[in-house]
């Protein structure tokens, strides 16, 4: 099973990401466009599905200690879910709040979910921007990863903004937190395993 | 001693004449004519409505789901006749009351209103209904009553969102009794000239223009008056965002976000955001209501 999971992934270039994840944005564009309050819709949906891809971009290291390579996609993933996020906050800007600066810069300030979601979105941009081999090379390395382990705190920062949305809890919210907690606990147990190894 | 003025059937305009004049209405507005003159009465907005279509697929209803989409999906489900509404508390006349017996001799009239989600959206509706004050009237309200609290109904069978589990249902709500009696309040029984979808809280729910929508329950099956101030729902989840009064306040943010503007809905993409208003507009008719109160804390 997994052999045939890594040999169907072998084949599929990385490419083939940067495509859905675009054709997914226009999706998501056009189905809020029909509804009754496409801003708050669209700006909703951009978010849950820049969180969701965010998600799945963290998993790809757990997957590789069972035998699942799908190393090659990590970038294109993390990419696709910057851009994601990049777009939920144009959204709620531009169309949202539509550029009324007093409510922005109060909502940054003042609102503590608000606060959450941008500094998720402030600490993705460094990692986006480093999401290229000439990058890899100038950092080098073991600078390369202290920085993208960046994407574990930005990714729970967005999960509890998601959560914080909310006007109740609800199971999709606990199921993003705990599955970004899940994520990060076991890549710590990992990484305190190979200590004594690596001494 | 309240007054009960003795309603009876034939106090109702004839649903002939009712639907007579909307045919006529309608007949006037193919032709380009003016607003019709119904709609501009003293208590409506010039303003021109929501799309039917907007009004009844952009609903909060928990008990039908959380997503604003779930009440069009799902509502269908809520058989609304038969429909009885108990009434009891601090009245003249309390028990359980057929819905046709409860708003026989009530005059529905149109009222269209400006409706603000204290999620800052708002939309304007043209709603159907009668003054709560002429029920409170028929009911006789008794002299310790300070408040008028509402239930919903609650069919776990018919409303898939009940067994969700956060919410202690039934959803409740509640006005103090000046608010109860204010003519702008009403219960409403229809839209656009139809009876209530069920999405927007057929048969019979609540309007009070000048508070956030929340307050405006649907679905009624009970109507207590009370001495004390009464339970309410969202007060109950988070007293901190919802307060019991609710009052549309521009100048009282919601702790997550700003109250100062708001999304009318139907208007696209780019619509942007419109000011709020002080009582959703509606100050110069409720503004008193609250004098010598501090809004801030009253919220």
């Amino acid at each position: 099973m997994i052999n045939a999971l890594n040999q169907t992934a072998r084949r599929i270039p990385a490419y083939v990401l940067y495509i859905a994840g675009i054709a997914l944005a226009a999706w998501t564009i056009y189905a809020a466009l029909s509804t009754p309050d496409p801003a708050k819709v669209l700006e909703r949906d951009l978010g849950t599905r820049g969180l969701q891809i965010l998600i799945a971009t963290l998993c790809i290291t757990p997957l590789r200690w069972y035998g699942v390579n799908l190393l090659k996609f990590r970038r294109a993933l993390g990419l696709m879910g910057f851009m994601f996020i990049t777009l939920h906050f144009l959204t709620w800007m531009l169309l949202d709040l539509a550029l009324r600066w007093s409510e922005i810069l109060t909502d940054l300030t003042k609102r503590p979910f608000i606060i959450m979601g941008f500094l998720a979105f402030i600490a993705l941009i460094p990692l986006a921007v480093t999401s290229n081999n000439a990058m890899i090379r100038r950092l080098g390395a073991v600078q390369w990863k202290r920085l993208h382990w960046l994407a574990y705190p930005a990714t729970l920062a967005g999960a509890v903004h998601f959560v914080m949305i909310g006007k109740v809890y609800t199971l999709e919210s606990a199921l993003y937190f705990l599955a970004v907690a899940g994520l990060l606990i076991a890549r710590r147990l990992k990484s305190l395993k190979k200590a004594p190894q690596a001494a | 001693m309240p007054h009960a003025p003795q309603y009876t059937r034939a106090d109702v305009t004839p649903q002939r004449l009712f639907l007579n004049r909307r045919a006529l209405i309608a007949g006037a507005a193919a032709l380009g004519l003016a607003r019709p003159a119904w709609a501009a009465g003293p208590y409506s907005t010039d303003e021109a409505p929501n799309s039917f279509e907007d009004i009844t697929t952009y609903n909060n209803y928990y008990e039908f789901g959380y997503d604003k989409a779930d009440p069009a999906a799902y509502a269908g489900s809520l058989k609304t006749d038969p429909w009885s509404v108990t009434v009891d508390g601090l009245v003249d006349n309390p028990g359980t009351y057929s819905l046709a017996d409860l708003i026989a001799g009530q005059p529905i009239e149109e009222r269209i209103y400006r409706f603000r989600c204290v999620e800052a959206w708002s939309m304007i509706v043209p709603w159907q209904g009668f003054q709560l004050s002429g029920l409170l009237q028929k009911l006789g309200v008794q002299a310790g009553a300070k408040y008028v609290a509402f239930e919903t109904v609650v069919r776990p069978d018919e409303m898939p969102g009940i067994s969700g589990g956060m919410i202690d249902w039934p959803y409740r709500e509640g006005l103090r009794l000046d608010e109860a009696m204010h003519p702008l309040t009403i219960l409403a029984t229809g839209l656009y000239g139809k009876p209530m979808p069920n999405q927007n809280g057929a048969p019979i729910r609540l309007v009070v223009p000048w508070k956030y929508g929340f307050k405006s329950i649907k679905a009624i099956v009970r109507i207590s008056l009370v001495a004390e101030q009464p339970v309410t729902t969202w007060n109950t989840l988070a007293a901190n965002e919802y307060g019991f009064y609710a009052n549309v306040n521009p100048e009282v943010d919601h702790p997550r976000w700003s109250q100062a503007s708001e999304r009318r809905i139907g208007g696209g993409l780019f619509a942007g955001r419109v000011d709020t208003l002080k009582f959703n507009g509606y100050a110069d008719q409720v503004a008193s209501l609250y004098d010598g109160q501090d809004l801030t804390k009253d919220y």
